[in-house]
Order: C-alpha cells, then structure tokens, then sequence
C-alpha cells in the first residue's frame, strides 16, 4: 500500500442556513478544498461523497454526480457511501483504500447534509432509519432514546452521573464558542447543562448534538506526490472501518461500541502508534454519553472511567489529551452525512498548525472517529505531520 | 418470552413523528427468561433496571411488559 496524505481541506460553516440547498453547501465546501489544494477540477480522478439521507431530506438522489457536476467534474467515477452518522468517515476511509491500492492519485471527497428544512419530529423520525426499524425503531426508538439506554446502563454498571455527561457538554460548548465555524458559538454553565429539557431521560437537550446543514471535503493523494499540492501534507498514518449489529438489543454490552475499539486497535497498529501517542483527538459526540464511551473504547482511559476523564478536566483544550477541541457535533453541529469529513478537515487544520484561537499545544499526532447509528459503522483515522 | 428483567430503559419525551401522540413513553431492552434481548415498551409502572417483568400485549407488532 501507497502512503497517502491529505493535501487540501475544505469545510462550510455549520448551522441552521433557510436559504442554502443540499448542492450548494456541498459545492461551496468542495470549491473550498480544491482552493486550498491548489487542484483544478480537470486533475480530480474520482470523487467519493458521504450523506446519509439526502433523498429523505431534500427529495434528491444520485446526488454523488449531481454535486460534483455543479464542481466542474464529469467522467470520473462519483458515489455516495451512507454508513448513517459515519458517512463521511466512510466515505473517506473507502477514497483512501482507492488511493492506497494505487488505482487512483488524486481523489476529491465530501460529506453533506441539509437537515433543517424538515420539522424536528420529521428529523427525529428519518434519522429513527439509521436503526433496526423493524425492532427498536417500531417499538418507538429514537436517536436519543438508543443514547440514553446506554447512558442508562453506563451509569448502572460503572457509577457515571449526570454530571459526568454534563461536563463533555460545557467543555464542548466552551470550545464551540471559539470556532468560526461552529453551529452554537455559546458557553454554557453545568447548571444549564443539567437543567435543559428533557429528551429521552437521562438526556436533556444540552447532551444531544444539533441539527445543522453543512458540507465539509478533502482533497487526498500519495504521498510522493503530496508536494505539488501543499507545503503542510497531513499523513494518514492509520485507518479502520468496522461494523457490528445495528440493533442496540443483538449487541452484547451496550456500553462499549466495539467497533470503535476494533477500528481503533486496527488503525493504532497500522500507524504503528499505541493509544496513549495520541495527543489529541475528534471524537463522535453525537451525545454527551457518546464522548465517554468513545474515549474508553480508543483507549484513553479503562473501561467505566469516561465520565471521571471529562469531569476531571483532563481533556479541556490545555489539558493532557483534549477531545473535541473544535467544539465537537455537540456545538458544532451535525449535519450528518459532513461530520466525518469535517472531522478531518478539524484534525487536519491543528496538525498544519492553522487551529487559530484552538490551536493546541501537542499537535503533531491526531485522532478522528466517527460512528454510525447506535454503533454499527465506526470508521478511526490516526493523521499526523511530516 | 412472557418474563424478563429490565437491562435497560429510557423516557422518550421527544418523539418520531409518528408516535407524538404517545409521549412521553417508556421503553425498555428486556433480558428475556427464555434468552435473548428484547426492545419494548412498558406499561403501567415505571420499570428501572434490574426489575422483573412480564409481557402482557402484542399490539400492532410491538410488545408491552409490565413490572411483576
């Protein structure tokens, strides 16, 4: 396998934006990174583009050479991946094998979503279809209501409490606040956190993630050919994609996402790097709850001892290891089909240095992970720089 | 697959569209007596993990236990 490196990014504004389509955020992010990579539409050889459900949402399908037309690019090889929350990851972990295998060099990919032309219940409802709808989803699951029976159990098992969620969405926020790019640029107190309103108990508002409309891509080639593009080539040093039941009940124990372990194992040993290198990470925050499994699960505490790592302060944006120093889905915003992409597009800009008011401190070697449905799909990216 | 114990449980206070109507509702995943999980709704009494239950409605393809 070739070693590949991500040599342009790109990312919308994430938020609530009426007058924006599907189409247009996903060309405005796309025009952004071949900018940024210095790479004319012409050089492109394929295009990969993560989305989870743009058919339900905006009523558009084949929506992968229905994007990349508007970009200028025809004749390529251009397909949609949904993977449900982990598209984007997906997406890219799928143009990164194509890269690697040496089938193609230069290699455009996107994520989208356009989510808030739908009511809320109608959001709930499509985003419901990322789960077992003839099991869960009928007796009347939602997103939320998956999370929380995990938060539920996590807390049984291993004493995690409300606070301990709380905390990951005060530090989230407090991060948020300094993104441009973020969906809520808003601080918010733990009293706040733990006084929203409830969703499907124990979660409140403050521990799911927001609705949002946004785009994010890279532009990824071989390495040895990294220079043409950039003076600040990320490295894709290790990438995994694994799979598991998509019904929360066929799964074992419900508070481990063990594809996100599995995926993290694979990606660390590829990199030849171990948990405990990684110095920051962005990790899948769909809900507070998600954050504290997500780290035990990468290995950056032991099992049961999330909620005590974020409460403690350990992974704030000065701390040892920060999480989700860009505000994470929390306060950023999730616009589903995009998160994976933009995750790497957040690692990216802190290992080039570029991070601005976030730049972290250690920066050098990066985590992203991202997670579909209630942990069926989980893709894990190790980045670093030259 | 009449009796269980609760694994886990949850309030659902915001909805799918389609079930707006019967919020705010519980729903459990059930550690079947008989083997195997099970995601239903609760009925009557609300259930915390660890409690015994006991199936008493199949409606409309979904089960519904109750505390024992």
């Amino acid at each position: 396998m070739r070693p590949v490196a991500v040599v342009g990014i790109g990312k919308t504004a994430f938020g609530a934006f009426p007058d924006r389509t599907l189409r247009s955020l996903a060309v405005e992010a796309g025009e952004k990174c071949m900018a940024d990579a210095d790479v004319s539409p012409s050089q492109i050889e394929a295009f990969y583009l993560g989305n989870f459900a743009g058919p339900s949402f905006v009523g558009q399908n084949h929506l992968a050479p229905y994007i990349a037309g508007s970009l200028g690019l025809t004749g390529v090889p251009c397909t949609r991946f949904e993977a449900a929350c982990a598209s984007g990851g997906s997406a890219f972990f799928h143009a990164v094998s194509s890269v690697a295998a040496g089938l193609s060099d230069i290699v455009l990919v996107a994520g989208v979503e356009k989510m808030t032309s739908r009511s809320t219940p109608e959001v709930t409802e499509i985003l419901a279809g990322a789960g077992d709808m003839a099991g869960e989803g009928r007796a009347g699951a939602t997103f939320p209501a998956l999370f929380a029976m995990i938060a539920r159990r996590h807390m049984h098992q291993y004493g995690t409490t409300r606070e301990h969620l709380a905390a990951v969405a005060v530090k989230n926020h407090a991060n948020g606040a300094k993104n441009p790019l973020a969906h809520m640029r808003k601080v918010i107190t733990m009293e706040q956190a733990l006084g929203g309103k409830m969703i499907a108990e124990p979660l409140t508002v403050f521990d799911c993630s927001l609705i949002s409309d946004g785009a994010a891509a890279v532009v990824i080639a071989p390495l040895e050919r990294a220079s043409e593009f950039t003076d600040r080539p990320v490295r894709i040093l290790g990438i995994a994609q694994t799979s598991d039941y998509v019904a929360l009940d066929a799964k074992a124990d419900i508070t481990t996402f063990w594809a996100v372990h599995e995926a993290a194992e694979k990606a660390y040993k590829m990199a030849h790097v171990s948990a405990r290198d990684i110095e920051f990470a962005e990790v899948h925050d769909c809900f507070t709850i998600a954050e504290i499994v997500a780290t035990e699960d990468l290995g950056f505490v032991k099992k049961g001892e999330g909620g005590w790592y974020v409460l403690e302060g350990r992974t704030c944006l000065r701390a040892e290891r920060p999480i989700n120093a860009s505000g994470g889905l929390k306060a950023k915003g999730h616009p589903v089909g995009a998160t994976g992409v933009g995750q790497i597009c957040d690692v990216a800009l802190q290992i080039r240095g570029q991070a601005g008011e976030l730049q972290l401190n250690r920066h050098s070697l990066g985590l992203a992970q991202n997670l579909g449905g209630s942990g069926a799909t989980a893709v894990v990216t190790v980045l670093g720089g030259m | 697959m009449s009796t269980g114990v609760i694994y886990t449980e949850t309030v659902v206070h915001a909805a799918p569209a389609e079930f707006v109507a019967d919020a705010p509702y519980q729903m459990a995943i059930v550690s079947l007596d008989s083997g195997g999980r099970l995601t239903a709704r609760i009925k009557g009494e609300r259930v915390k993990i660890g409690d015994k239950v006991e199936l008493v409605e199949t409606r409309e393809g979904v089960e519904y236990f109750t505390k024992k």
